[in-house]
């Protein structure tokens, strides 16, 4: 774990250059050129949304490289993939195809309970979903560039982005005031270097950008995140799921940047049709939910 | 280093790396303005266009209708221009695949990504010359844009591989590379000056 490492330095670096901004969920080059056209800073390619995969179920795996090479060729902005969670053989592939960042998501099916990707050992970024700061100081800690929250992906419902995002902070917040002898027994409980807990501790934010993900359907619901403390949000399937995609993924990226200002929120929510249906994520049987992965 | 809390610069802040160059000009002692909005440009001495998309913020631009204002702002004040940043103060884009309408500022044309996509980005100590004085600046290039041309009244203050990365035509500036992602301020401090003697001759 070297923090000043040169690499390390530049992968940060492009998250920073994401903050202020939204990443859109896109299956094809069409919406990859709807979400560019839109203002978003960069897309995820992947083969199904999120709350396809919940609902048809199946095995969910790494995009089609012919998908990923065809969204590339499609837009400007830097494309993202998913890789399964522990899956470092896809993880090589979207290196190999240089893709500009690479998400080992549990929105596609784990290839590992035990191991995530050493990360370190790649020329590019990895973001990571986390729910609270135990999960976001693992990630960090195998070389994680970005981290987001995990929230509840393909519901539609923002809650447990909340939930994550005020967990986080909460405890990033406690941890500033937590004395020295307490935070070698977090370390342990979190499964952690103690250097990376005295970071935190000395900062009281994470040394990587903090995104949110996970239920996003609304300009207002990126708003409430971005009031939250989170620096840039992903939207799923929040817009390709929506009446209006193009209409909605341009009042979403307004209300990002405009995320203080609740009269330009209110202006671009005005007549954006149906958002995407979802489901309560209260409702769904622990056994089924991403976010444990 | 010279008093900066009497300096007020804004950092267009429609996406991108903005909080970096704001904790910098903290560092400094400047005054800050997050801009969002064109009102915002008239309480300002500089401006910075941070790191960040150019696409993006190229249609956020317009969408927030700051075109007009910030061609107005570089024709007479300091403006500095981060990767993305100088993407848009650039006169003309090779290969502009997204259709982005730069600001046409500064006589230079850039081609996006010169030096490759994200997994060829790097950091290097950069040699420049700043004021007639040598410095060394620890560079960051992240997806950066490639100065294909320079206009002659554009001065060149360094070169990576034979190419200028850092150029000046009267009071704009512009880096294909980032230093606000170390706490190295020298080319902040640079900008800093430049904003203060600006102010001194109007």
């Amino acid at each position: 774990m070297n923090f000043d490492d040169k690499q390390y330095k530049v992968k940060v670096g492009l998250a920073e250059m994401l903050k202020g901004g939204v990443i859109m969920d896109v299956t094809n080059a069409e919406q990859a050129k709807i979400a560019e056209d839109s203002g978003a800073v960069a897309v995820m390619a992947l083969e199904r949304v999120p709350s396809d995969i919940r609902a048809e179920g199946g095995v969910a795996r790494m995009a089609d490289p012919d998908v990923i090479e065809a969204i590339k060729r499609a837009v400007t902005i830097p494309v993202m993939a998913k890789c399964r969670i522990g899956h470092f053989a896809e993880a090589r592939v979207l290196e190999s195809l240089e893709v500009d960042f690479i998400d080992e998501s549990e929105v596609l099916t784990p290839a590992d309970y035990k191991h995530h990707v050493d990360k370190w050992s790649f020329k590019v970024p990895f973001v990571c979903g986390c729910r609270n700061l135990g999960e976001a100081l693992r990630r960090i800690s195998e070389g994680a560039a970005m981290i987001r929250t995990k929230g509840e992906a393909g519901t539609g419902d923002v809650s447990h982005a909340v939930r994550h995002l005020r967990e986080i902070n909460a405890a990033m917040k406690s941890l500033t005031v937590c004395p020295s002898d307490e935070m070698y027994t977090l370390a342990k409980e979190y499964q952690v270097p103690i250097e990376l807990i005295r970071m935190i501790a000395k900062t009281g934010k994470l040394p990587v950008p903090n995104f949110a993900a996970g239920g996003i359907a609304t300009p207002a619901d990126a708003a409430l995140c971005m009031l939250l403390g989170a620096e840039a949000v992903f939207v799923g399937s929040g817009i390709f799921k929506s009446d209006n995609p193009a209409k909605r993924a341009k009042a979403i990226v307004t209300a990002t940047t405009h995320y203080q200002d609740a009269a330009k929120v209110a202006e671009v929510s005005r007549s954006l049709g149906d958002a995407m249906k979802g489901i309560q994520a209260d409702d769904i049987p622990e056994e089924e939910l991403l976010q444990t992965r | 280093m010279s008093d900066y809390s009497n300096v007020t610069v804004g950092i267009l802040a429609l996406q991108g790396d903005f909080e970096r160059h704001a904790h910098q000009l903290e560092i400094l002692g400047a005054k800050v303005v997050e801009v969002r909005v064109a009102e915002q440009l008239e309480t300002i001495d500089g401006l910075i266009i941070p790191g960040g998309e150019s696409t993006t913020m190229d249609i956020l631009i317009d969408r927030f209708r700051l075109r007009t204002p910030l061609q107005t702002f570089g024709n007479t004040k300091p403006l500095w221009g981060t990767c993305a940043g100088m993407i848009l103060l650039a006169k003309k884009i090779e290969d502009n695949q997204a259709g982005i309408t730069p600001l046409g500022l500064l006589d230079i044309d850039v081609v996006r990504n010169g030096y490759g996509r994200q997994v060829h980005s790097f950091e290097t100590p950069l040699p420049a010359k700043l004021g007639g004085t040598d410095v060394t600046l620890n560079a960051t290039f992240i997806r950066a844009p490639r100065i294909t041309r320079v206009g002659k009244n554009v001065k060149s203050l360094a070169y990576y591989e034979d190419s200028p990365v850092l150029v000046t035509e009267r009071t704009i500036m512009a880096s294909s590379f980032h230093t606000e992602l170390d706490d190295d301020t020298t080319l902040m401090a640079y900008f800093l000056d430049k904003t203060l003697a600006a102010r001194a001759q109007s």
